[in-house]
């Protein structure tokens, strides 16, 4: 018996990829069919609906561990993994039992949300007395949600596809979209799909590499052609069966908080799938993705957010067209039936996303340092020839960012990582000097950043935050303004919901400034001073 | 109130009475060193005492120096105040310091760990009315299973290396850890091989106490001569050009902080066995009972979180800072 706690345990006892992948290949080669099917869900982030509130389970894991809830809590803090921190405080058990399979227990699960208080304690100090340490884990991670364990959606497909013998690219569309692990099966999942099940799903989105030789490497500049890098939602519209529907790269059906896009695919013909990137776009210019932010995260959006926050599909690739699926072929064979349709539906909603030719390198590199005055990050480099792959796939398609902008900054509060920063303080919030009514200098928070150190970098760090700590709120710690770091973000814009007035995207540590005192960092002003409309 | 028979000031854990120092961590006059690690036995005292079985350890790291031991239980008087070392059952050598001054007593853990781990002294509980202890590992998440069943997962995870063809390569501090593996694994499986740290300590201690062979890598070792066997090496070798030519290995390390899938993963490790020369959460509340002591001083590890604990439950704790070992896994105490 290999049961999904026991993959869990294998997965965990190695770092080497062949590993999982061998113990992957047991799980799919052992296991029910059913809980195979749970698996693949589990591991594309698909996960059974949460039914105990989490504020219970620490109350009930601290009552049965017999510790008060606030010793539960600091551990918990530490041990940066709910899931993980009861697994380790209730206590364990020496009694065997046949182990519940997956489905049972996510079965069980789901039940729980129907019982009063009481009996799902009771439930639940009835599971946790008769697993082992895996199966706790994996019990607790089921209630608990998220299952990042180590094992990419890649290591999966290739596993399933080296034990089903289907090719992987093919067991990578199959997983897409929006089915439901209760109401399918392995043979209809995987082995043998039907033509029916794949009208809702979107295709695998082709993704690139950032560019990380040098350009003249390439080849002849004339075999590429050059977009701009948008900083949207990259999504796919489909149409089908008189359907339309929007999913975001992440896996989302967006289409209710974009009801104008799917207005306007109304006008396409059956059998069309566009990949674009939903980009805000007020007054006839592109905004910032902050402007994005407002239409995401919400059921529906209303009439004022809708005319105040508008946006548009930028096309970049067609993908089926006429109900056929056109993804081999080229790239410049796809793009022309694009334009035709782009040019043809004459909505506002939906904009060419144009590509350039260009005949030198140089000119490359200027049209590269433009990018910003154009509102995008950077450039797509594509290969004329390329097809529309699967996945993330070295060689005809590069991202080449422009440089972030930067500032320096002191590093104000600190927090305890989670996962593999578990018991590190590696979560770091950063403050910019200003001038206040007083005229006094005072820090202002302006972000926070979790990455961008070495794993030797950020032990110092956590050494310097547990010696200069000023004062504790739960698990976040107040430390001596002291240390300055170069701070990288993507885009900036005015914000009145940030203390500081702005918001930055995607902040990251560049470097530690260890040149530098906190009289040297920079000042809210310096940083608006970025902004430029 | 009383003055406090033992205080932390600046220099260390300090008698005020006797004037001596326990573990300074800068140089002073007199000191009681209560095991070798180097951030308990610092360089530059004028006079060392410690136990005999520390006494080779500490001067093959801090060369002649002026030291004199005391066997365990052995009493002696310093102005009035009497001392006694007590075993501590942390690594080899390992004491805990007992102080008593007109009936007052006080003891001074420096580490410990309460299972018997067949190559240290094993630990005996010391009444006192104060108990300064250490908390490197004071929280309930620490729940160490029973070093049979440790030492066992070890020996599997050795002959699966074995059949594999591989070097098992285990990471552990030199002094203490790597001993403890060497002292109880099953050596029927193969051979055990030591970087260069290990080994010279090993032979240090080897001059008064038996321990099984082990073989030194060296730049004649092949690689050949690994395949099959097990390779003890401090932590800090870990993705070195020295580990690179032992390919194929198999990496694990050997720690309590190996609880943690977290920090399992931080190390990138394959294997992490849960082996620590410091008492976890149900020991460290045992001895606390089996001291009797009302107070407790608590030092490094999650002193704040374990102070509070126990002033929950009818105790007078307080916290000490020390430079021993800053709360985690930052240093290479394991």
């Amino acid at each position: 018996m290999f049961d999904f706690a026991d993959l869990v345990e294998q997965i965990d006892k190695t770092n080497k990829t062949n590993l999982k992948v061998e113990a992957l290949e047991k799980f799919f080669s052992s296991a029910s069919d059913e809980d195979k099917v749970w698996a693949i869900a589990l591991f594309s982030s698909k996960r059974p609906k949460r039914s105990v509130k989490t504020s219970d389970l620490r109350v009930y894991a601290a009552e049965i561990a017999e510790i008060p809830l606030w010793l539960f809590e600091e551990s918990y803090h530490i041990v940066g993994d709910l899931a993980e921190t009861i697994a380790l405080l209730v206590p364990e058990s020496k009694q065997s039992i046949e182990p519940p399979t997956l489905t049972q227990l996510i079965g069980e699960i789901k039940d729980l949300k129907k019982l009063d208080e009481v009996k799902q304690k009771a439930y639940l100090t009835n599971r946790w007395s008769h697993l082992n340490y895996y199966s706790k884990f994996v019990f607790n991670k089921l209630i608990t949600g998220g299952f990042r364990i180590g094992v990419s959606q890649k290591l999966m497909t290739k596993s399933i596809a080296n034990v089903t013998g289907i090719d992987q690219d093919t067991i990578a569309y199959q997983i897409m979209g929006d089915w439901d692990p209760e109401e399918t099966t392995y043979n209809q999942l995987i082995l043998s799909p039907s033509k029916e099940d794949f009208i809702y799903k979107p295709y695998p989105f082709y993704l690139a590499n950032p560019l990380d030789q040098d350009l003249r490497k390439l080849g002849s500049c004339s075999e590429w052609v050059y977009e701009n890098k948008w900083d949207g939602i990259r999504a796919q519209l489909i149409k089908r069966n008189n359907e339309i529907m929007i999913w975001s790269r992440g896996e989302e059906l967006i289409s209710k908080q974009f009801p104008e896009l799917i207005e306007m695919g109304k006008f396409l013909s059956n059998g069309t799938v566009i990949d674009g990137e939903i980009l805000p776009f007020k007054n006839g210019k592109i905004g910032s993705f902050n402007d994005l932010q407002k239409r995401l995260g919400r059921k529906n959006v209303g009439k004022t957010t809708l005319e105040n926050n508008p946006v548009i599909l930028k096309a970049y690739d067609l993908l089926e067209s006429n109900d056929l699926d056109i993804r081999n072929l080229k790239y410049i064979d796809r793009r022309k039936p694009l334009k035709k349709l782009v040019l043809f539906l004459n909505n506002e909603k939906l904009q060419l996303s144009e590509y350039y030719i260009f005949n030198n390198w140089n000119d490359v590199e200027e049209a590269h340092s433009q990018s910003r005055i154009n509102k995008s990050e950077g450039l797509m480099i594509k290969n004329i020839n390329a097809f529309y792959k699967v996945g993330r796939k070295k060689g005809d398609w590069w991202k080449w960012k422009v440089d972030p902008l930067t500032i320096d900054a002191v590093l104000t509060y600190a927090m305890r990582g989670h996962g593999r920063r578990a018991n590190l303080f590696t979560d770091y919030t950063f403050a910019l000097w200003k001038t206040n009514d007083n005229g006094d200098r005072e820090l202002v928070t302006f972000a926070k950043a979790y990455s961008g150190l070495t794993d030797k970098e950020f032990k110092k760090v956590d050494s310097f935050i547990k010696k200069n700590t000023l004062e504790r709120f739960g698990p976040v710690r107040s430390v001596q303004p002291k240390l300055v770091f170069e701070i990288a973000f993507e885009g900036i814009a005015n914000s009145s919901r940030h203390k500081s007035g702005v918001a930055v995207r995607f902040p990251r540590i560049l470097r530690w400034r260890q040149d530098k005192t906190i009289k040297d960092a920079n000042s809210i002003n310096d940083l608006k001073s970025l902004i430029h409309e | 109130m009383k003055k406090p028979l033992l205080v932390f000031n600046q220099n260390g854990i300090y008698c005020p009475i006797a004037k001596i120092y326990m573990d300074a961590w800068r140089p002073v006059d007199k000191v009681i060193i209560s095991h070798a690690h180097a951030d308990h036995s610092k360089n530059g005292h004028k006079h060392y005492l410690t136990h005999p079985n520390s006494v080779p350890i500490v001067k093959h790291r801090l060369g002649n120096i002026n030291i004199e031991s005391k066997e365990w239980g052995e009493k002696f008087t310093i102005n009035g105040v009497q001392f006694s070392l007590h075993p501590a059952g942390h690594i080899i050598g390992s004491s805990q310091v007992r102080v008593e001054y007109k009936g007052d007593v006080w003891v001074y853990s420096g580490d410990y760990k309460r299972e018997n781990d067949g190559i240290s002294t094993p630990f005996e509980p010391v009444k006192c009315n104060t108990f300064i202890t250490e908390c490197t590992f004071g929280l309930p998440a620490f729940n160490w299973e029973k070093q049979e069943i440790v030492i066992n997962e070890i020996n599997d995870f050795w002959e699966e290396c074995k059949s594999n063809h591989q070097t098992a390569v285990i990471f552990a501090y030199s002094l203490g850890k790597a001993q403890r593996l060497i002292a109880n694994l099953n050596l029927d499986i193969g051979k055990i091989y030591t970087h260069g740290a290990v080994e010279n300590l090993n032979e240090v201690i080897r001059s008064y106490k038996n321990l099984p062979k082990t073989y030194r890598v060296t730049r004649e070792t092949k690689k050949e001569d690994l395949i099959g066997n097990l390779v003890i090496a401090p932590p800090s070798t870990h993705g070195s050009s020295w580990l690179k030519k032992m390919v194929p290995y198999v990496t694990s390390s050997s720690s309590g902080w190996m609880t943690f899938r977290g920090a399992r993963r931080r190390r990138a490790i394959d294997r992490g066995f849960v082996l620590s020369d410091h008492v976890d959460w149900k020991d460290l509340i045992q001895t606390i009972k089996d001291t009797e002591a009302k107070n407790i001083v608590c030092t490094h590890g999650y002193k704040n979180i374990f102070s509070k604990y126990l002033n929950e439950n009818g105790y007078n704790s307080f916290i000490e800072n020390t430079p021993f070992e800053e709360e985690e896994i930052t240093g290479n105490n394991v």
